[in-house]
């Protein structure tokens, strides 16, 4: 935790964490803390449980020991005893999806008003008050109409707004899962690869946009990324996983100069082993050689 | 194939498709059409018909020749063509939108109107009231299939649950057509919430084959358990609906109004069946007004986010359990009121009148018709019901019209008669306000 500035609360305690399939162990005995306001990214080679983690947070998994206690409000949540969807509900975590998990059916304004369900769900009075058209119904629509524009605006989707999500570009989905999250009210939200597939201007204002996340509304994000320029550019604390194990963590410089995470990205001797290995995998090369 | 010039169209692929449909409509057309058990005097005997095989075989061996020759029509049109019809398809997005705008107000303008046209006699205000039965039936499963994506093919079980509810309630309690409907619905509701609760962690094909054993199941109770259900016999004698506790009769004890002598009219046989057409109507109507309205509440926004993507609509925090069970219950309660309009009716029920087939049928006029599309559906039973009606006169081949039209929809409108999809919510009907509270509530 060395560097970070001590003035936030700390918003998510993972501890202990250990998640096995069967015989293999996917993570194994990871510990790290996310504050409020602040952007934590994990990061790794492929296959080194970073999706796990945000799998086992969101309740898609249950782990197999560990605790994941969320602080916010005054109140604890144990997220490894929720129900998937009462993570969302109750504890306020948000997530996005690696393959972007649109409703590509629906209209980019009506996949943001889903995303405020269990609101409009209360002010509609389990769909009664909602059916008779009454008044509070009709004010709770018309500020998550309202918060949906705000999120629109926000991310450059208003002229999208009543298209079918299905039919926007790429980087677009990429934008309108972000806003789709940031509609459920998160404390903490957790993006899954949210700069995969964009070109460099893209990649640079969704930079822009985490950045007004966390310092506008407060939000902890935690970040799973393979694209370093988002990650040294914006993280505040970075987590480093290899075969479900944490090899290093702390800020951004420390991170990058840690011997263990150049080992694990580059191999145990950069200069020689690594052109070697290309080239057996490469049989006609060598040969031509 | 061979080095033939682009835009030619290859003749010999295409007789030979055609031969080979024709083979196979001759070995299944064999059995089908060209040989008749007939009753002769002496036993069973067999009648062959053999110009109407070869009809068939025709038929079938020249339709398969167009079919292809199209489709080699449309395979070697130039790239710019294509670009033209992808214009098109979204023309006729729009069209569909302008279509369903001002046809639904005429149709039930129309259909308030039908009892009235010269042209009503009772076969048609009968087959109209057959036809709107379907409708309503088609709407109910609707919510379930287009709207909340959760494949039903055991929807007649709650069909069967209404009918045998107010068959029960009036015969054996002799409770009023007007109480128990709702009882009906709230029966044929809980029935869908006990079949959702094991099943709803299916998906898919899973789903429907539990379903379609869920559909069995009941019939296959009412048939056996005699002592409720009067098994295979039916229930018979139900009462028919009075209006506000005028009966459709000819003679009332003294003392009572019919519903022709307080109004003082003759007495007519139409009353009765005008009066169905009407009920009916209204709880078509009343179905479709609902499934309109729940779209547009938080509820039918997350059924349609379940049926788009599950894990994603878990990940914002919609409870999918829940959200279903509500799904297979609203639609279960529509089928119950017209299970109970059913039975009133035809004054007789029995399980004969729930198989799997009806599920069929219903589900084909929801998929004909586009799924989630309200008037879709109408315009799909209108063909299937009353199409299927018209040609009672072809006796034997009205199955096979019936098959050869839902082939001809699923060919000419793969996605269904009417398949698009309106937003339930535009941000260009909600200009901007400003609200100062709203960013000071984002930071909170």
């Amino acid at each position: 935790m060395n560097g970070t500035p001590e003035d936030q609360p700390v918003l998510l305690q993972v501890e202990h964490l250990t998640m096995k399939f069967g015989g293999l162990t996917a993570i194994d005995d990871v510990s790290f803390t996310a504050k409020a306001g602040e952007i934590t990214a994990i990061i790794g080679p492929n296959g080194a449980g970073k999706t796990t983690i945000f799998n086992c947070l969101t309740g898609f998994y249950s782990p197999t020991y560990g605790r994941l206690g969320l602080h916010h409000s005054d109140s604890e949540f144990l997220l490894e005893r929720m129900e998937g969807f009462r993570i969302t509900q109750q504890a306020h975590v948000a997530r996005t999806f690696q393959n972007i998990r649109l409703f590509g059916a629906m209209s980019v304004l009506e996949n943001l008003i889903v995303a405020q369900h269990n609101v409009l769900m209360r002010a509609s009075k389990l769909s009664f008050a909602g059916l008779l058209g009454m008044k509070g119904y009709r004010q709770a629509e018309k500020e998550a109409i309202n918060k949906a524009r705000y999120w629109l605006q926000r991310t450059g989707l208003l002229e999208y707004a009543d298209q079918d999500a299905a039919n926007l570009p790429y980087g677009a989905q990429r934008r309108l899962e972000i806003a789709r999250a940031m509609c459920t009210r998160p404390a903490l939200l957790c993006l899954d690869e949210p700069a995969a597939g964009l070109n460099p201007k893209e990649s640079s204002e969704l930079n822009a946009l985490l950045n007004y996340i966390k310092n506008e509304h407060q939000v902890g994000l935690l970040l799973i990324e393979h694209d370093m320029s988002v990650v040294m550019e914006i993280s505040d604390h970075i987590v480093v996983l290899d075969y479900g194990r944490k090899i290093s963590d702390g800020t951004p410089e420390t991170v990058a100069n840690d011997p263990v995470v150049i080992r694990a990205y580059l191999g145990e001797d950069e200069d020689s082993q690594l052109p070697q290995k290309i080239a057996e995998d490469l049989p006609g090369v060598r040969q031509d050689a | 194939m061979q080095n033939t010039p682009q835009r030619a169209v290859n003749w010999s692929r295409i007789v030979k498709e055609s031969l080979v449909a024709g083979l196979i409509a001759l070995v299944l057309f064999f059995e089908l059409v060209g040989v008749r058990v007939v009753d002769n005097p002496g036993g069973l005997g067999l009648r062959s018909r053999w110009l109407w095989l070869l009809i068939a075989v025709v038929a079938t061996a020249v339709g398969r020749l167009l079919l292809a020759w199209r489709r080699e029509i449309l395979n070697n049109r130039p790239v710019a063509d294509l670009g033209l019809t992808a214009s098109d398809s979204g023309k006729s997005d729009s069209r569909i939108q302008i279509f369903t705008r001002y046809v639904a107000p005429l149709l039930i303008a129309f259909a308030l109107t039908l009892p009235m046209m010269p042209f009503a006699n009772r076969y048609i205000v009968d087959i109209a009231t057959l036809v709107l039965t379907y409708v309503m039936l088609g709407w109910g499963l609707n919510i379930v299939v287009g709207l909340a994506g959760l494949l039903d093919l055991g929807y007649v079980a709650f069909y069967a649950v209404g009918a045998y509810s107010y068959a029960l309630l009036s015969t054996q309690l002799g409770w009023s057509f007007w109480v128990s409907l709702p009882l009906a619905g709230l029966l044929a509701a809980s029935f869908g919430i006990l079949l959702g609760f094991p099943v709803l962690r299916l998906r898919g094909d899973y789903l429907a084959i539990v379903t379609l054993g869920f559909g069995e199941i009941v019939r296959i109770i009412l048939l056996n358990w005699y002592t409720f259900t009067n098994g295979p016999d039916g229930i018979s004698g139900i009462p028919r609906p009075s209006f506000f506790g005028l009966p459709f009769k000819r003679h009332v004890p003294e003392g009572t109004d019919s519903f022709s002598s307080f109004f003082g009219l003759d007495y007519s046989s139409m009353h009765r069946i005008i009066f169905l057409y009407y009920l009916i109507l209204l709880l078509a109507l009343l179905t479709n007004f609902f499934t309109l309205r729940i779209r547009r509440l938080p509820i039918g926004r997350a059924w349609e986010a379940l049926r788009e993507d599950e894990i994603a609509s878990r990940s914002l925090g919609i409870n999918p359990t829940n959200t279903k069970l509500s799904g297979f219950a609203i639609g279960a309660m529509f089928a119950g009121f017209a299970g109970s309009f059913f039975a009133t009716r035809q004054g007789f029920v029995s399980p004969e009148s729930f198989t799997f087939i009806e599920s069929a049928v219903i589900l084909s006029i929801v998929v004909l018709g586009g799924m989630g599309s309200q008037i879709g559906v109408v315009l799909a039973a209108v063909l299937l019901i009353g199409g299927t009606e018209m040609f009672r006169s072809l006796a034997d081949f009205r199955m096979l019209a019936f098959g050869a039209l839902m082939v001809a929809i699923m060919v000419w409108k793969p996605r269904g008669l009417l398949s698009n999809r309106e937003p339930t919510v535009r941000l260009a009907d909600h200009p901007e306000e400003p609200s100062p509270d709203l960013v000071a509530e984002q930071k909170s």
